[in-house]
């Protein structure tokens, strides 16, 4: 315990009384950051992600070739030096392929999170908060979304809307805001008739002031660490989308996509299979990974 | 609810329960239809013209038009709303415009090849993820917590399709253990009376052992696949009932009267969470119904995910939103059971 | 003192990731005979814990070291599990603070007392459950018959309170720690529960440890008290020499209760003060 008695700006974070509001929320950070540090494997996850990041981002330096260069002379040739993890039907590359798809499930997995979690957060924290008619009407909406498994709604939408990226992302927005609409309204009820919001109350605020600065902040914490959970089970039914033909279409590198035309092949050719199918199991592992170290350290109340 | 309030005989306990029933029963009517209403908007969302789907791209304008009003298009959305409502409630869902036939003759054909893979599965996966759930929550931090967390977090990430993928390349292609695709054998298909639809059932009752071998070969790839992603929600949920059963006082005065603490586990914490296990192998039989869309799809499995994949694929919208729709309506009453059993079977809550 | 049954001497308990830098417990040293010792402290003053220790049933991130922790000459810090589960309930036992949550509540109240003393005694179901109504009417409860198949959410609190003495004194133990017994019960039982444990205690010549916060309650049943402060015992002191107490905190705590007997206005909340942290620790007064 000799950091008590550190100096600087170490021992203003570890300072066993803060000062200020602002030290106090630094100090919160800096404990946060140190626990999600102490957890290796949620470490391991988020840096997992950042390199996928970086990937998606240099694709073009990285990949070796270019995903969509046919090659037929070099058709199924199995993992080698020239080509890692070998080459597909059409002589693709299937190292640069899957780098290429990184791209399409980042876009997929961050576009349906910022659609999911504003959306889930509102309708939530609206039904909570006012509960009454309101929160009944909202409540039997999100029942109903939630009388369908998240997959088979996603189909059905993508069916109707037709198949393409956008129109998979919709669909998977569709399917995923209600548990999300659902566990910031459960928040919201236990915040709603908290002292601090009757103080909040008394003092005249508006309540669309209170459920902005007050209730939602509150909130934000699990629905965070639950949209980052959900986003691996995105990931997945993202590539049953594609797998099944419903998400992007070929000649996309989308990893589902990929698969699906893998499949006629696999018995000869199994990488063409087995690799897509990989880096979509490491990407949802890795998210997670890095969900369950963040809600140990935003969530601390559960379990 | 005035009106039996009035009645002397009901004491204002049961005058409560009635009123919880009676808001449940509403809520569960009004999720209902719902469920009714998404379907339909889920229907008419549809890019391509069903019109066009029956009379064909070079129609002429008559027959166009008749059909047009034949599906009632010409109506407001209002009066069409009411008539697939009422089409719902009666269970017309239509003909599949693939098969031509009504897709609820359809499904009810299918559906016992899916409930046969789902109920294998569940039975696997309830008997593995249960015992290992509840041994990681009580030798928490030990190695064996830490296989039962690593393979949970293994069957979270992995799709399940691939999954399937990879053990008919490997157990049927390479090894040959198992059988492929399909429920069974073309040989052994007539060999035996189809009395339930359930291929195990019906060749042990034919008593055509050789067919029944053949069908277990086949089914027990695709049901290993399904009942690995029910063990990993079944056990993930266990262990955290059982966690935040073992922080409770009672636990203690358990070990304090000198029990051991496997039996304090089974015999005291265990009890505490039954009911809860019970609700989850429930649900986990629903996400079954939802798995066996893909896993279907990738072992040929001729059953209910088959259908609607097939569906999908050529547009057959009657059969898709009537597939939507009976699953939402298998996945409300799952739910409602799970809120019965609850209610009946915890002591606390009578 | 009556001849020692339990010995502890420095008595420590550190808990793995604690921030503040101070051991929850730190040097408990005390004896205990067939006698009524009391342990008094506000909460986190380590007392709930230094009861756990006793039967090591301290939770996992727990670290318990002592120079000496013995029942009856055997050392209990190096016994195993196995030895441990016979002294637990057999020899010492232990009567938690709320029976809302120390019952187990889907099993009946009758079952859980039959399975305290089947534990330890071989008896058949239909010989133990005879015991277990016994044992209830001994804990003045009436009609035991119909209580016995009571599950805990069906009986108050004062009722479920005498059905843990019941369970924990069934087996006989030769000593028994009360944990706070009545501070989760209604003022107007709370008397009455005591009693009845007192009762039981006295007749079979069961040795207590009773722990609260309650000085006054101590005070009127024990023989002997220890008062716990930041995990250290602060002072030891005879029941009936309470009045001389000389540590200031005892004082203070003395200082802050209404009296019946002289008048006390306003009554004074106790400073805290530092030094008693490490300060000097006063032991019971020779010949007193």
């Amino acid at each position: 315990m000799d950091d008590m008695h550190q100096h600087g700006f170490r021992g203003w974070l570890a300072a066993p009384v803060p000062a200020s509001a602002a030290q106090a929320r630094a100090q919160q950070i800096w404990l946060g950051c140190k626990r999600f540090a102490a957890n290796r494997s949620a470490l391991a996850g988020l840096v997992f992600l950042l390199l996928l990041v970086i990937v998606a981002w240099l694709a073009p330096l990285i990949a070796p070739y270019n995903p969509f260069q046919q090659s037929l002379s070099a058709r199924l040739t199995p993992p080698s030096a020239a080509h890692w993890f070998g080459t597909d039907e059409l002589g693709r590359d299937i190292l640069s392929r899957i780098i290429y798809g990184t791209r399409i499930t980042l876009y997929i997995a961050v576009l349906t999170a910022g659609i999911v979690a504003p959306v889930g957060l509102i309708v939530g924290t609206i039904a909570g908060y006012f509960g009454g008619w309101i929160d009944l009407v909202l409540m039997r909406i999100v029942d109903v979304f939630l009388a369908f498994p998240s997959l088979i709604l996603a189909l059905a939408f993508v069916t109707a809307l037709g198949p393409g990226i956008e129109n998979a992302v919709i669909a998977l927005s569709l399917a995923a805001w209600p548990p999300i609409a659902r566990l910031a309204r459960a928040e919201t009820l236990t915040i709603r008739k908290s002292d601090y919001v009757a103080a909040m109350r008394m003092q005249g605020a508006s309540h669309l002031r209170i459920i902005w600065s007050d209730v939602i902040p509150m909130c934000l914490p699990s629905v965070v660490v639950r949209v980052t959970l959900n986003m691996a089970i995105v990931i997945l039914t993202a590539a049953g989308l594609g797998f099944l033909g419903l998400g992007a279409q070929p000649p996309s590198p989308e990893w589902g996509a990929m698969l699906s035309t893998g499949r006629e092949f696999m018995m000869n050719a199994w990488w063409v299979a087995a690799m897509p199918g990989i880096a979509i199991l490491l990407t949802s592992l890795a998210v997670n990974l890095a969900g369950d170290g963040l809600r140990d350290v935003l969530d601390p109340r559960h379990d | 609810m005035r009106v039996a309030a009035q009645g002397g005989y009901l004491t204002p306990r049961r005058r409560r329960r009635l009123r919880e029933t009676l808001v449940a029963i509403a809520s569960i009517g009004v999720t209902l239809l719902g469920l009714v209403a998404l379907t339909f908007f889920i229907g008419r969302m549809l890019p391509l013209d069903p019109v066009i789907k029956i009379v064909g791209e070079n129609a002429p304008q008559a027959a166009y038009d008749r059909v047009y009003r034949e599906l009632g298009l010409d109506q407001p959305l209002i009066v069409q709303f009411l008539g697939y409502l009422k089409s719902a409630v009666t269970l017309d869902l239509g003909n599949s415009l693939t098969s031509g036939r009504p897709v609820l003759e359809d499904i009810g054909r299918v559906f016992p090849a899916t409930i046969e893979l789902a109920t294998v599965a569940m039975v696997i996966g309830t008997g593995l993820g249960v015992p290992l759930g509840v041994l990681s929550a009580m030798y928490a931090n030990s190695w064996i917590d830490h296989v039962v967390r690593t393979v949970c977090l293994i069957g979270y990430s992995a799709p399940n399709f691939w999954l399937g993928l990879m053990g008919l390349m490997i157990f049927y292609a390479g090894l040959g253990w198992v059988s492929g695709p399909g429920r069974i054998d073309f040989v052994y298909e007539y060999g035996f009376e189809q009395r339930t639809g359930l291929l195990l059932i019906d060749t042990i009752m034919a008593g055509n052992w050789d067919a029944f071998r053949n069908a277990v070969s086949h089914i027990v790839l695709p049901a290993a696949i399904l009942a690995f992603s029910a063990m990993t929600y079944i056990s993930r949920m266990t262990r955290s009932f059982m966690a935040a059963q073992l922080t409770q006082e009672y636990i203690i005065t358990a070990r304090v009267k000198g029990l051991s603490w496997r039996r304090t586990v089974w015999r005291h914490a265990f009890r505490n969470i039954a009911v809860q296990v019970l609700t989850v192998i429930a649900l986990s039989y629903a996400f079954l119904l939802e798995g066996a869309v893909l896993t279907e799809t990738v072992f040929a499995w001729p059953g209910f995910g088959r259908y609607l994949t097939s569906a999908l694929l050529a547009g057959d919208m009657n059969a898709v939103v009537g597939c939507t729709l009976i699953i939402g309506i298998i996945f409300v009453t799952i739910n409602l059971i799970c809120d019965v059993l609850y209610r009946v079977l915890d002591p606390r809550t009578r | 003192m009556t001849e020692p049954l339990l010995e502890v001497e420095n008595l420590r308990i550190r808990f793995a990731g604690n921030r503040t830098g101070r051991d929850a417990v730190r040097g408990v040293s005390f004896r205990v005979g067939r006698e009524k010792l009391g342990i008094v402290g506000e909460s986190g003053s380590g007392k709930s814990q230094t009861g756990r220790a006793l039967l090591k049933l301290t939770p996992r991130s727990a670290q318990v070291t002592a120079t000496r922790m013995r029942f009856r000459g055997e050392d209990l810090l190096t016994a195993s599990e196995r030895r441990m589960r016979e002294i637990r309930g057999r020899s010492i036992s232990m009567i938690l603070q709320d029976p809302k949550f120390s019952l187990n509540p889907l099993m009946k109240v009758g079952e859980q007392i039959v399975e305290a003393y089947r534990v330890h005694h071989q008896a058949d179901q239909k010989t133990a459950r005879e015991r277990a109504l016994k044992m209830l009417e001994a804990v003045h409860i009436r009609d035991a018959e119909r209580v016995f198949s009571l599950l805990p959410h069906e009986v108050s609190g004062g009722m479920g309170q005498r059905i843990m003495i019941a369970m924990m004194l069934i087996p006989e133990p030769d000593i028994i720690i009360a944990d706070e017994p009545t501070s989760a019960l209604d003022v107007t039982v709370r008397r009455q529960v005591l009693c009845v444990l007192n009762e039981l205690v006295e007749a079979r010549d069961t040795g207590l440890i009773l722990i609260s916060h309650d000085l006054n309650l101590v005070a009127s049943f024990c023989d002997r008290i220890l008062v716990m402060y930041s995990g250290r015992v602060l002072e030891e002191i005879e029941a009936s020499n309470l009045r001389n107490a000389r540590h200031p905190y005892t004082r203070a705590l003395l200082d802050s209760l209404p009296r019946l007997d002289r008048h006390v206005d306003p009554l004074r909340v106790p400073q805290r003060d530092p030094s008693w942290l490490d300060g000097p620790v006063f032991g019971p007064e020779e010949g007193s």
